[in-house]
């Protein structure tokens, strides 16, 4: 269900409804509607298996890369009222819009600079000074610029865990996405670099909608202002974090955030 | 309970003497082949036997038209292979659906590379040779070649493509890359190590081949070069080469062994020396290349 949101001017980035999702003749999610708000940050919780990822990942059509999957529904972008899932949208277009970070820290095994500026290249920014004022400001703006300033063309691999999942973010961060998709990105880092990243999620959500998959309802508490609980492929409850946590609405949701399940 | 670990450890060290035996068998028969033939062929190694045709006079013979026909060839074979197998290769691993007719496809392209070489040979006399009517040239030959490594290169291509993680793929596709853009900026990067190991390989398999090469009708006996490939007038590239006959170096080393005179058999050997060093030196190169490429890919 989803509870009564509190009436202060919530504009929403996407709007979901009706959603289900196939694996070939497996329903892996059923029928979820909620909206994700303009600059907050969303959580999605809930036990392993329960579609969270797969949820998230329907948000920039990562699942077209695989054959069999089948999407059921509308998740409707704004401003411009686009249904990101209709056949008429081309997912490249979706994902330049909307950034994603993955759980395993991904880089490029390329420098540091062609990490971040991969995604302008992509978008056919051949101007190398162009190319530089963005990386360095998407490195600043991921809170890594002071970190790696004097190595930005040696190889992303040496960089830390958590240094590399911040160059991620950069990574993301600097095409300016509208949406940012984050999928437990802090479950492979230790706590020191996990709060660095949390911190970071806090800073930017002053500029774009974030939303994030955990399996760490502690981490949602922190840096959630919405959370979304799923159980096997259904959106259980959803709403205002802080709300969410101490009074659940539903049986479930109290269950799983007192740690009596899942 | 000691005397059963020790009966089990005598097992172990049994094993082991096993597979070293086996190993050795193997290694000291190639190693004795080559130091024989190294011997019998020492006298003949020098510049002359380098730089010069094959003589009647076994003395005066040497092997310039085979490794200058070999190494065209083998210019001509890469040139094909390369281009077609690796695009192949990319092709099936990350643009075609994953259903029944890929499943088909993979099973010929593996069968293929176990087609008995001579087949190959007969398949090139017929098309290239008399069908297209490329006579029995360089360019017939290097087709051939081409044929016969190409399952080679696009399985290399196809495994070395399959090492890069997903998650690397969806890193980039995340950022609104298309596939093109993905191959080109991360698969062919990343997998060009573990690509060119495999053309060097096949390219290595190719320049040891001796049946189609006889089949389509390369000469034993030459004592000319191709015209040279490069000229002093305009246009000066020249590709009449191409369509030039020719020998390689395993035709005039059985060439030379089919010869009554002792004389010759030396000439054979030295031949094979340079051949089996020809190899040696590619896979050499493979393998430092593999290196190189690898040092700055990790994930």
């Amino acid at each position: 269900m989803v509870n009564d949101l509190p009436a202060t001017q919530l504009a929403a980035k996407a709007e979901v409804s009706a959603l289900s999702f196939y694996y070939g003749d497996f329903q892996a999610l059923k029928h979820i509607s909620m909206p994700v708000h303009e600059r907050k940050v969303t959580a999605l919780i809930g036990p392993s298996g329960c579609g969270k990822s797969t949820f998230l990942r329907c948000f920039n059509r990562m699942h077209d890369l695989y054959p069999g999957n089948r999407y059921d529904g509308r998740i409707v972008l704004q401003p411009d009222n686009t249904d990101l899932l209709s056949r008429d949208v081309d997912p490249i277009e979706v994902r330049m819009r909307i950034g994603m970070v993955f759980q395993k820290p991904n880089p490029f095994p390329k420098s540091i600079f062609e990490n971040v500026a991969y995604g302008l290249r992509v978008r056919g920014e051949g101007s190398r000074r162009a190319l530089e004022e963005k990386v360095e400001q998407a490195l600043e703006d991921a809170a890594l610029l002071d970190e790696v300033k004097d190595r930005l063309h040696q190889p992303a691999y040496n960089l830390s865990g958590g240094q590399q999942q911040r160059l991620c973010i950069a990574r993301a961060l600097a095409t300016d996405p509208e949406l940012l998709l984050f999928d437990e990105p802090t479950s492979a880092l230790d706590p020191i670099a996990t709060a660095a990243i949390e911190e970071l999620i806090h800073d930017l959500k002053e500029r774009v909608t974030i939303l994030i998959v955990t399996h760490n309802m502690q981490q949602a508490a922190r840096v959630s202002d919405f959370t979304a609980y799923m159980y096997l492929g259904e959106l259980i409850e959803f709403g205002v974090t802080d709300e969410l946590f101490i009074k659940p609405q539903m049986k479930q949701t109290e269950d799983y955030i007192t740690g009596r399940f899942g | 309970m000691r005397a059963l670990i020790a009966k089990h450890k005598r097992r172990d060290v049994l094993f082991a003497l096993l597979g070293l035996l086996a190993l050795m068998i193997g290694i000291l028969t190639f190693a004795a082949l080559f130091v024989d033939m190294a011997l019998r062929g020492f006298g003949r190694l020098d510049l002359d036997f380098f730089t010069s045709f094959p003589s009647r006079h076994a003395g005066q013979a040497g092997i310039l038209s085979a490794w200058v026909g070999s190494t065209l060839v083998m210019a001509v074979t890469a040139a094909f292979a390369v281009p077609l197998g690796v695009a192949a290769g990319v092709y099936l691993e990350e643009y075609a659906r994953k259903n029944w007719v890929t499943d088909l496809i993979e099973i010929n392209i593996t069968n293929l590379a176990g087609v008995p070489s001579i087949v190959y040979g007969l398949l090139a006399l017929g098309l290239f040779v008399y069908q297209f009517g490329l006579g029995q040239s360089i360019l017939s030959a290097g087709l051939t070649l081409a044929l016969l490594i190409l399952p080679v290169v696009i399985v290399a291509t196809r495994e070395a493509i399959r090492s890069i993680p997903q998650i690397i793929r969806e890193g980039s596709y995340a950022l609104g890359a298309t596939r093109w853009q993905t191959v080109r900026y991360h698969i062919l990067p990343y997998s060009s190590a573990g690509i060119l190991t495999g053309i060097i390989i096949g390219m290595a398999r190719a320049i040891g081949e001796t049946a189609p090469i006889i089949t389509i009708g390369a000469l034993t006996f030459i004592a000319f070069l191709p015209p040279a490939p490069l000229q002093a007038e305009p246009p000066y590239l020249s590709f009449e080469w191409l369509l030039s006959p020719f020998t390689v170096m395993p035709i005039q080393m059985f060439n030379w062994t089919s010869r009554p005179e002792a004389a010759f058999q030396a000439n054979a050997a030295a031949a094979g020396f340079v051949l089996v060093a020809m190899t040696l030196a590619m896979n050499a190169l493979a393998i430092w290349l593999r290196y190189r490429l690898r040092r700055n890919i990790k994930w």
